[in-house]
């Protein structure tokens, strides 16, 4: 890729940013995390996209997944089970200049704080939004959430989960103003980072489901995944992710999907026997709501004190002249 | 029996008019025939006349109530008198009705003066429904019965003559009957009507003021009563705005970017008001999915530098509890407005109740400390809530600020206010952060911490609603989480040292005082004020700042022999066989008054539909002088 020479030289007197300037306290996720894999990606493209550091802003919701901002270099809002987005949506709101990435987990986003991501999605606010799906509560100690398939055994319950899974893409792709629908795994670290620095790049709601492994209460979950791979289908297209020669052996089920096709998003999701991996659905000019409600004039005491006054003029009783 | 109509004389009427010092009207409707408009605009051309005056809305809980039911009254209530008013009154001196079936519910609650002046439109006692003509004839001979100087008004008949749809042109046809029977200028109700309708072209405002001037003359040719009220015009510029309204300008003033809020009766025509001009200064109101979001939205706002302000009422501010704890965990600055209504759950949103004080003070959940303050008049909501950010800010702590249903509707005239650069928050400091300065610098003596905001270069750090030391990293020790505490609370502490004590209402020791909060000062520094003048010696304290108290206040308890809590809120009566000194459950700032202050103090709440009247709290304050 060619650099303009003006760009070039503005940031040749800086320091360019290392992997290690934006890492953070060391994880103390349980070994065989599929947590790890994602904060190596992020941690990846932040570097390739020399974000400032000062100018990151993870948040989070709570659970395993959410410990991520406490493991970043960069600033970070360990928030409220559920509450990750409307807090990012605040942060974002008047401040355009931060970078805004959300980690949240199966049950922050899909149960305790499912209708907070219905009406982000319709926001559309420019945020990259990570759900780590391993469809289990893992901090708490083993229970089932929203995503865990039926009949899976946990400590509430015990003889196995009596409801079909819930469905987070097909939700999504149900939802209003959408701009931006990926899936991908944490087992495939070239397709999670192409498909984490896409929706960094999208300008909008990007939300990504990463099927995400749980060592300790999942630990069989993706295991037929990671063993078969006829079991996922790549998505490929110009416009989305295009694997490398060396994944495009291992994976020989692939569809050439246009992410700009919502019928056929439709379609792949809720018809493919094979677990969809890639960009899934992309708009980039669904507007964003922090530009719709952008104050169209600077905040100033003069301002203030103009419109004020406009405003207790239609209120005053003026004493006689 | 001979009615009221049969008995008038048809000629113009020379009469005297009767100097009073103040009269209660209230006015009132079926929904949507425009009887608030009129007492708001009665209101507001008194204050024009430099009256004091003090308007209550009164709100049925439905938008489209069915037609003269009695549940149905919707209407305004209007005090002015030759001085300042500080409260709605006590019962009504006048009362003009458009069907007599929404005077029933008044006189049920005991709201009219026996033997007041009641106008009441004619048209129902010729109604082609019998059923109806023979209600308003029986309610008429009782209201006869029963003392009332009823006056029967052709309203209908005389606004047809001027519109097409006398529901349309009633209230304002009501407002001239009432500028005449008050003695009110006439011009100043013509530019009252220009204000309200000239955005709707001259047409509107012609056709409006031709009503006033018909239901003037009418009275002038018709009616046997006429008022004079003693008052010099204002000599200072006024603004005459409701509680919901003023909040929305003091946020406007206090240099708060964004209002984030959920819908809920009675705090959103507050945000109503926002959401139209605050834009204007560059501000925005988000309207959340949910009160929950609302909240974490506002405190998101503050955390990356921009102060926000959230606006709700009790059960909204029971599910934005969680979010608070938050903000007080991660000391994020948070100004929090509690309109509060009657509770619990759904309870009676309309209607005035000051329930929500002992939770805004230990809600949320573990150690939670907060500032609590109240606003307790209309000029109180401006103020208030510039106070609020201010203190919000400089401690990095969540501010309740409650206001409740009396002021959200009520108006009454203040000074009007000049905006002081003081007031709004400095620009967001992005300046890099020193080496060695941590996130969570608590300073030993007053918990103070300097506040790193994103996008300063050099400050990275994660907040976090867990345990944190002062790096803001998890405390996985119970020391840490100790330390945390102590300085989140001796941040209050600190704050309490800048508080001035309370002033005194009335000589500063005596048999009884009287301590209230919020809405109710104004009724009860009235009511002191009336036994005060039969030579009792009974003083009152009004506390604006509930957490932290101000220091001297139990000093000033001491000084009298008893103090009584007089609050809108529920009280045990020992009256009650069950209710014994063990188990009595006492009004709110009772028990914080007790716990605090270790005075055995007396109280007295009542949970009504409408604000406490200084009469009430005369009658109570006499029965325990005796």
């Amino acid at each position: 890729m060619s650099v303009r020479a003006s760009e070039f030289l503005r940031h040749a007197g800086e320091e360019e940013h290392s992997l290690d300037d934006y890492a953070g306290r060391v994880p103390r996720w349980c070994t065989g995390c599929g947590d790890l894999a994602i904060l190596t990606a992020v941690q990846r493209v932040c570097r390739d996209e020399q974000l400032p550091l000062e100018k990151i802003v993870f948040v989070s919701g709570i659970g395993c997944s959410s410990r991520f901002p406490h493991y970043m270099g960069t600033y970070g809002f360990h928030g409220l089970h559920g509450r990750a987005l409307p807090i990012a949506e605040g942060i974002k709101m008047r401040r355009p200049d931060l970078h805004v990435f959300v980690n949240m987990g199966d049950g922050d986003c899909c149960s305790i704080g499912a209708a907070h991501w219905m009406h982000a999605t319709r926001y559309n606010m420019n945020m990259t939004v990570m759900m780590h799906d391993n469809n289990i509560y893992g901090l708490t100690k083993n229970q089932a959430s929203p995503t865990s398939p039926k009949g899976t055994r946990s400590n509430t319950t015990p003889r196995g989960s009596d409801l079909e899974a819930f469905d987070p893409l097909q939700a999504t792709l149900g939802m209003s103003n959408l701009s931006f629908v990926a899936q991908v795994a944490d087992w495939i670290p070239e397709v999670l980072f192409k498909v984490i620095s896409a929706a960094y790049k999208h300008r909008g709601f990007s939300f990504i489901r990463i099927l995400q492994r749980c060592p300790e209460f999942q630990a069989n979950r993706w295991e037929p995944c990671i063993n078969d791979p006829d079991r996922l289908l790549m998505l490929t297209h110009e416009n989305g992710v295009q694997l490398s020669p060396a994944l495009s052996r291992a994976y020989r089920h692939q569809e050439e999907h246009d992410p700009a096709d919502l019928v056929d998003a439709r379609r792949i999701v809720g018809t493919s026997e094979r677990l969809p991996i890639g960009i899934i659905y992309q708009n980039p000019d669904v507007p964003c709501y922090e530009d719709l409600r952008k104050p169209d004039r600077l905040y100033t005491p003069e301002l203030i004190e103009k419109g004020l006054s406009e405003e207790l003029d239609k209120f005053t009783i003026w004493p006689p002249d | 029996m001979p009615t009221a109509r049969q008995q008038r004389i048809p000629t113009p009427i020379t009469k005297p008019a009767i100097e009073i010092e103040e009269h209660v009207v209230e006015i009132l409707s079926d929904s949507g025939e425009g009887a608030q408009k009129c007492g708001q605009s009665l209101g507001a051309i008194a204050a024009r006349m430099g009256f004091g005056i003090w308007t209550v809305e009164i709100i049925p809980a439905e938008i489209q109530p069915p037609a003269r039911s009695i549940d149905g009254a919707s209407g305004n209530r209007v005090r002015f008198a030759n001085r300042r008013v500080t409260n709605g009154g006590d019962e009504a001196d006048l009362a003009v009705a458009f069907n007599e079936q929404v005077l029933i519910g008044r006189l049920r609650a005991d709201e009219l003066k026996p033997g007041s002046i009641i106008l009441l439109e004619d048209k129902w006692r010729s109604d082609d429904d019998p059923s109806i003509a023979a209600s308003y004839v029986r309610v008429y001979d009782e209201l006869v019965e029963r003392g009332f100087k009823v006056h029967e008004i052709p309203m209908e008949v005389e606004c047809l003559k001027i519109v097409s749809d006398a529901r349309r042109g009633k209230n304002m046809f009501v407002l001239g009957l009432l500028s005449s029977i008050y003695s009110l200028d006439k011009e100043a109700a013509h530019e009252q009507i220009r204000f309200i309708f000239g955005k709707k072209g001259d047409l509107i405002v012609t056709a409006n003021q031709k009503l006033l001037d018909a239901g003037f003359n009418w009275a002038e040719e018709n009616l046997d009563i006429k008022f004079k009220i003693q008052a010099s015009a204002p000599k200072e510029a006024n603004i005459v705005v409701n509680g919901n309204t003023s909040l929305a300008l003091g946020v406007m003033a206090s240099g708060m970017e964004v209002c984030a809020m959920y819908p809920i009766t009675p705090a959103t025509s507050a945000s109503h008001y926002l959401s139209d001009v605050f834009e204007k200064v560059g501000g925005v109101v988000h309207q959340a999915e949910d009160e929950i979001a609302a909240c974490a939205f506002a405190i998101g706002s503050s955390y990356a530098g921009k102060c926000a302000v959230t606006i709700t009422s009790g059960p909204g501010y029971s599910l934005k509890q969680e979010c608070m704890g938050l903000a007080v965990m991660a000391e994020i600055p948070l100004v929090v407005i509690d309109v509060q209504r009657g509770g619990p759950s759904t309870g009676q949103p309309t209607k005035a109740e000051q329930g929500d004080l002992l939770t805004a003070c230990f809600g949320s959940h573990g150690d939670a400390p907060k500032v609590v303050m109240a606003a307790s008049d209309i000029e109180d909501c401006f103020y208030s809530v510039i106070t609020a950010r201010k203190i919000a800010e400089t401690f990095n702590t969540v501010v309740v600020l409650l206001s409740d249903a009396s002021l959200a509707t009520a108006q009454q005239p203040f000074p009007r206010p000049e905006l002081s650069e003081d007031w709004l928050a400095p620009p967001i400091d992005q300046s890099p952060v020193i080496d060695g300065d941590l996130p969570y610098d608590w300073d030993s003596r007053s918990g103070q911490r300097q506040r790193v905001i994103p996008g300063q270069p050099n400050g990275m750090h994660t907040l976090t609603g867990l345990a944190h030391d002062r790096r803001s990293c998890v405390a996985y020790n119970l020391q840490t989480n100790k330390e945390g505490i102590r300085h989140r609370s001796l941040k209050l502490a600190a704050l309490q040292k800048t508080i001035k004590t309370p002033p005194v209402f009335g000589d500063d020791k005596g048999e009884l005082l009287v301590v209230g909060w919020g809405s109710t000062r104004g009724a009860i520094e009235e009511a002191v004020t009336r036994v005060r003048a039969d030579g009792y010696r009974v003083s009152a304290l009004h506390l604006r700042i509930l957490q932290p108290l101000a220091s001297g206040i139990k000093g000033i308890l001491q000084r009298f022999d008893k103090v009584l809590a007089v609050e809108n809120n529920w009280a045990d009566s020992l009256e009650d066989e069950l209710i014994d000194e063990e188990n009595q459950r006492y009004s709110n700032l009772a028990w914080i008054l007790r716990a605090r202050c270790l005075v055995d103090i007396d109280c007295w709440g009542e949970v009504g539909e409408q604000p406490i009247k200084p009469g009430t709290i005369e009658k109570v304050i006499r029965e325990r002088l005796q």
